[in-house]
């Protein structure tokens, strides 16, 4: 098995492959210990599956579905931070714009008969299909994210604990609320390269979730949720090179592992 | 005492008042969202080192005070001046506590790092705590008494030590007002006390001047020395004395209302103050004021 993947590693795709999970893998993990923090699984999957009406409207127009699905996702952003002045409100926006926007999938997708494999890579993930050029656009998405929230770090975990404090200490709360649902729209636009976007939650929200169940300190549990995903990433695709088994499925499985380990293994730190 | 908004009342005139040194100064201060008008024409000085207890129903612009002290709300007229200039967002000599809400529970954040961010949380950027801001975090959990727990994830703490560790964090940056909002709410009564003799001792011991927001006076009567009273965009102040009296809530009311003292407790009773208007009513909603954020 080790052979085989070796061997493959020789093939640029595989070398793409192996380059694309990095960079989504840290991505997605310092994004999910914020998502998870600030209680947003469910803008994480309108994002998603905004991302594929993008891509998939792309694809009908002959442009490239990353860049669709970028476009897709970071448009749902603005819009639920337009609308969704209030917390309460936003679960409901986020509900009524994700609907709309999968019917328009929808659409593009019966208008774009030629190849059913273009909805299905986007849909699972195709990781195995990074061309050079997409992995470029993944470089400078990934290096946006990662700049972004090495700026917002500190005031985005402070807002993301305590927001009232953080506004009465003058952290500007709303400012840093959109900026972070800006990068988190990048960062799904990157992590359905590898899972898709029925997927996505096992890269932005287990990692976090692990991360929590492993440390009660901050620095600690950032750390963990990136390992967590790079974990997974590298470890479906190094799985997947040597066998016939999609990619997704075993992201998937090692995150879950992950999780259960996290919550009942020796590492816990224990449900009181 | 001053009584603001009920017929043939004069305020005190401000110019009799030490104009310079004061800690806070409304000068026929009005706030309100849109036509609604939350209270109006608001004048009152707050000394350095006086503790000032803000009391009223729900909903009667307790919070919105705060939030104008904290440079979060404009005012539609009037002035206002804190520690010496117009407020601004984010003052690092102002403190604030909020009403207890408990944390989740799997929050990846010790005590230690909660007091932490009072130090750097505002800060852009990443990175830990300096070594003498780290001995300035041990410090301010010494001083309420948090330290046997600063280590502990902050989700499992009770609701008495998330407190203890919210006032940490506000008197790390050694603030000279502390801006206290409900932080007895939803708290056992022992907790109340312990946290209320917390502040007031700090207010003692340092000369900081504090603003407590609260629906009960009770915890805080050793402490305050005066209290403002707002209800129905009216206001009073004085020492609870002057305005916790039968004479002065009608009037505010604007209907019967009557104050009984009761082993050492301040009660207010009457038919105008309604349900959520009981001094003694426990605190369930936030002020619209808080809505905004």
């Amino acid at each position: 098995m080790i052979d085989q993947i070796t061997h493959l590693l020789g093939y640029e795709f595989a070398q793409n492959a192996v380059i694309a999970g990095l960079l989504v893998a840290v991505v997605a993990g310092l994004v999910s210990r914020f998502v998870v923090a600030r209680n947003m699984s469910f803008a994480v999957h309108a994002l998603a599956e905004l991302g594929f009406t993008g891509a998939a409207g792309f694809v009908l127009i002959g442009l490239s579905p990353v860049l669709g699905l970028l476009t897709g996702s970071l448009l749902t952003a603005v819009f639920i931070a337009t609308l969704g002045q209030r917390i309460r409100e936003r679960d409901a926006i986020v509900g009524v714009v994700m609907a709309f926007g999968l019917g328009l999938g929808v659409l593009f997708i019966t208008l774009y008969t030629r190849y059913a494999s273009e909805a299905f890579a986007i849909l699972f993930g195709a990781i195995t299909a990074v061309s050079r050029g997409d992995l470029l656009l993944l470089g400078a998405m990934a290096v946006i994210v990662i700049v972004g929230l090495g700026i917002l770090y500190r005031p985005l975990t402070f807002a993301s604990v305590d927001p009232v404090v953080a506004e009465a200490r003058g952290v500007p709360v709303r400012l840093i609320s959109i900026v972070f649902l800006l990068l988190l729209a990048a960062a799904v636009a990157e992590a359905v390269q590898v899972v898709g976007v029925l997927l996505i939650l096992t890269l932005l929200i287990t990692p976090g979730a692990t991360a929590e169940r492993l440390t009660a300190h901050p620095g600690r549990a950032t750390l963990a949720s990136v390992g967590v995903a790079l974990l997974a990433t590298l470890g479906g695709i190094g799985l997947a090179l040597a066998t016939t088994i999609p990619v997704s499925f075993f992201v998937t499985t090692i995150a879950f592992a992950c999780y259960l380990g996290a919550r009942f293994g020796p590492l816990s730190r224990g449900a009181r | 005492m001053i009584v603001g908004q009920a017929p043939g009342a004069v305020p005190e005139p401000l110019t009799a008042l030490n104009r310079d040194g004061s800690a806070i100064r409304f000068d026929r201060a009005t706030l309100g969202y849109g036509p609604r008008i939350v209270w109006s024409d608001l004048s009152l000085v707050v000394q350095p080192g006086e503790f000032l207890a803000v009391l009223g129903p729900n909903g009667s612009g307790k919070t919105s005070m705060l939030r104008a002290l904290l440079g979060l709300t404009a005012l539609g007229a009037g002035g206002l001046e804190v520690l010496g200039s117009v407020p601004r967002r984010g003052n690092p000599a102002i403190g604030y506590v909020p009403q207890h809400a408990g944390f989740d529970r799997d929050v990846p954040m010790r005590g230690r790092d909660l007091v932490g961010l009072g130090v750097n949380g505002h800060r852009w950027g990443f990175g830990g705590l300096t070594p003498v801001e780290r001995s300035r975090v041990a410090e301010a959990l010494r001083a309420v008494g948090a330290e046997r727990y600063a280590d502990q994830p902050i989700g499992r703490l009770s609701g008495g030590e998330q407190q203890r560790l919210r006032i940490a964090q506000a008197l790390v940056g050694n603030p000279r007002l502390l801006l206290c909002d409900e932080p007895l709410a939803s708290l056992d009564l022992r907790y109340q006390q312990e946290i209320a003799e917390l502040i007031g001792s700090w207010s003692r011991s340092s000369s900081g001047t504090v603003v407590f927001v609260t629906h009960d006076v009770n915890p805080v009567l050793a402490y305050a020395q005066r209290v403002v009273f707002v209800v129905n965009g009216r206001w009073a102040a004085g020492t609870t004395d002057e305005v916790l009296t039968s004479e002065t809530m009608t009037r505010l009311y604007g209907a019967p209302v009557e104050v009984v003292r009761v082993r050492g407790r301040i009660i207010v009773v009457g038919d105008a103050t309604g349900s959520g208007l009981d001094l003694d009513e426990p605190y369930e909603f936030p002020d619209p004021g808080a809505d905004a954020r």
